[in-house]
């Protein structure tokens, strides 16, 4: 039986419908769980997707330490022999926790995931994600996280599960919460955009990256940032791509006045398009770029701009 | 006391090679993690001089060069626990707590995500092994009277909180600038203590996880570039490829 750890607001994340889906695929037993407040509220949607949903609403339900008490305690409950958990920063927080407490075998940010005898065998991405690995545990429960926007999303199995109200022995985290900043933007979650405008260094000040947001307003696109960029202060970290920011993985990916540092590359290079513009002919971002100007992005990005409007009129 | 773990990790402008199904490191640059010196300096930010500051390195005989580079940014000693055995993050969280209840720290750093394995999970092993909380991403940190109070990056922002020591922080950009080693400090680290061991002596010998394959996968491109010294006609040519080659917009 496969235990799935649900991600949830008002409704299951995508992250949620996408472990789902992989689960599936895997074994005709699955297991949803739905930890901490809310999470009542989403069961009925998670039992479209599978035979047994554990829900659990306890306050203590917070943090990495008791979340992953409370996933292994029910892993070992019910005799999981996997746990599949979502490759967010969160979910990558509890996942090896849970492997801990559980001595098990832990695959991280699965990209793929297929069964073997006893076990799983899953790819992923290492050294900066200039590696594809191929990987694979075999032992009685295997712990694995699955990398967002990798895998298809579940569809409903035609029947209900059973809805079970679980309780558990938690004790108090010993964290208290000072506050907390959600960001926000108005435009499509850089995660989730099929397109991405991101700028650089190159761009010269914040007051600039107007030009990057009008392309990205005009294709309905999302706003990402170069590390630079985000160090001299001009965009949120939010908006940073790479290696110690955001992974995507758009249809496009246009990026402006980007160097194409390996630490960027390590956030976009699994693009399916990758589209750049620089001045500087030699400027690695080419090398894997399957569009390109070579030019001044004061005089490129105006005339993109309009050409864009004019397609979109 | 402050414990720094540590890892040495391809040169991030080191050309990764693949051969026969694993990645070769013959002959690339090899560094300290950049993720590792966040960790680093803050210890040397909380106790000024290194005094009572570890790093601790779990890897092959090449880690000794991350160990000399921690020691002269001034790190007081080094635990390198030696082995060529590439053990999955469990083992390994196995081992660093055995290595953390002999040193007894009050707060042990970790990097937020490693170069080579691109893996984050270190840091929360070792935590849960040893029953600790954890802050992770944590881009400010400040301690008064053992507790400590963090600002770090969640998955749709950012979240402070408090909590008391002990801990386990992985790190973050943002969280300091690492200093480089000066010429004197490079030749004191020369003379610094390295203790070494092995995991056995720690009762572990093989990974829960097996690497079956190692490829460089390079998607092919497509490299058509324009030249944008006509601006209009440049942005129009792009524009079309986009829409009626590539289909994306
Ligand atoms: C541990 C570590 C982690 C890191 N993590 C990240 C990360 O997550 N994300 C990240 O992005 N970086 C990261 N970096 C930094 C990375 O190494 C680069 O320094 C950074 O990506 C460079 O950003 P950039 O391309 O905007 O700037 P630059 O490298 O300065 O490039 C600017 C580009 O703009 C072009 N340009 C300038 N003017 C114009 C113009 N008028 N018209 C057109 N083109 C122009 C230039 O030719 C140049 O190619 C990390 C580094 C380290 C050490
Ligand atoms: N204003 C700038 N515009 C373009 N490139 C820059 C600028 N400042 C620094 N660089 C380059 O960016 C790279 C990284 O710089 P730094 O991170 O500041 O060490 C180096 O190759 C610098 O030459």
């Amino acid at each position: 039986m496969i235990l799935v750890v649900c991600e949830f607001d008002t409704k299951l994340k995508k992250s949620a419908l996408e472990i789902l889906g992989a689960a599936q695929r895997l074994s005709k037993s699955v297991t949803a769980v739905l930890l901490g407040t809310g999470a009542g509220n989403v069961a009925t949607e998670a039992a479209q997707y599978t035979s047994q949903v554990l829900v659990c609403e306890d306050a203590l339900l917070e943090g990495a330490k008791n979340m992953a008490q409370a996933i292994s305690d029910l892993s070992e409950q019910a005799e999981a022999t996997m746990v599949l958990m979502a490759g967010s920063r969160g979910g990558r927080e509890i996942a090896p926790r849970v492997a801990v407490r559980l001595n098990a075998p832990y695959l991280e940010d699965a990209t793929s995931l297929s069964s073997i005898e006893g076990g799983l065998q899953i790819q992923h991405y290492a050294y900066l994600a200039r590696v594809t690995e191929t990987l694979e545990a075999i032992a009685p429960v295997v712990v694995c996280s699955v990398k967002p926007n990798t895998q298809v999303v579940a569809e409903p199995s035609g029947s209900t599960g059973e809805i079970y109200e679980v309780e558990l022995e938690l004790a108090a985290s010993g964290i208290k919460i000072l506050g907390r900043t959600v960001e926000k933007t108005s435009r499509v979650a850089l995660t989730e955009a099929s397109v991405v405008v991101t700028g650089g260094r190159g761009l010269g000040s914040p007051e600039n990256f107007a030009l990057i947001e009008s392309l990205a307003d005009v294709l309905g696109a999302g706003v990402g940032a170069t590390r630079a960029a985000v160090d001299a202060g001009w965009r949120p970290y939010g908006e940073q791509v790479g290696q110690t920011g955001k992974t995507v993985q758009p249809n496009a990916y246009i990026a402006v006045g980007v160097s194409g540092a390996v630490q960027h590359l390590s956030g976009m290079g699994k693009s399916k398009n990758i589209v750049a513009i620089n001045k500087d002919a030699e400027a690695p971002i080419f090398k894997v770029a399957d569009y390109g100007i070579i030019g001044d992005l004061h005089a490129i990005m105006p005339a993109l701009i309009e050409a864009a409007k004019k397609l979109r009129d | 006391k402050i414990l720094c773990l540590i890892r040495q990790v391809p040169d991030a402008e080191a050309k990764v090679k693949a051969a026969l199904g694993r990645v070769d490191l013959d002959g690339a640059t090899m560094a300290l993690d950049g993720m590792d010196e966040y960790g680093v300096e803050q210890a040397l930010r909380i106790n000024e001089g290194g005094a009572n500051t570890v790093a601790v390195a779990l890897g092959n005989s090449r880690f000794e060069d991350a160990i000399r580079r921690a020691l002269a940014m001034g790190l007081e000693r080094a635990v390198h626990i030696e082995t060529d055995v590439l053990l999955d993050v469990v083992s390994q969280a196995q081992i660093l707590k055995a290595v953390v209840l002999e040193e007894t720290p009050d707060l042990v750093f970790v990097g937020g995500q490693h170069a080579d394995t691109d893996s984050q999970a270190l840091g929360a092993a070792l935590a849960e092994a040893l029953g600790w909380n954890q802050i992770t991403w944590t881009t400010e940190l400040s301690l008064t009277d053992g507790i400590a109070k963090a600002t770090h990056d969640t998955d749709d922002g950012k979240e402070s909180l408090e909590l008391a020591l002990p801990a386990v922080i992985t790190t973050q950009q943002g969280l300091n600038e690492p200093r480089y080693p000066t010429l004197p400090n490079i030749m004191k680290a020369k003379k610094k203590e390295i203790r070494k061991t092995t995991p056995e002596q720690y009762g572990v010998s093989s990974s829960k996880v097996r690497i079956v394959s190692q490829e460089i996968q390079e998607r092919p491109r497509l490299n058509k570039l324009l030249d944008g010294k006509d601006p209009i006609a440049a942005a129009t040519e792009l524009i079309k490829l986009l829409h009626e080659e590539a289909k994306v917009i």
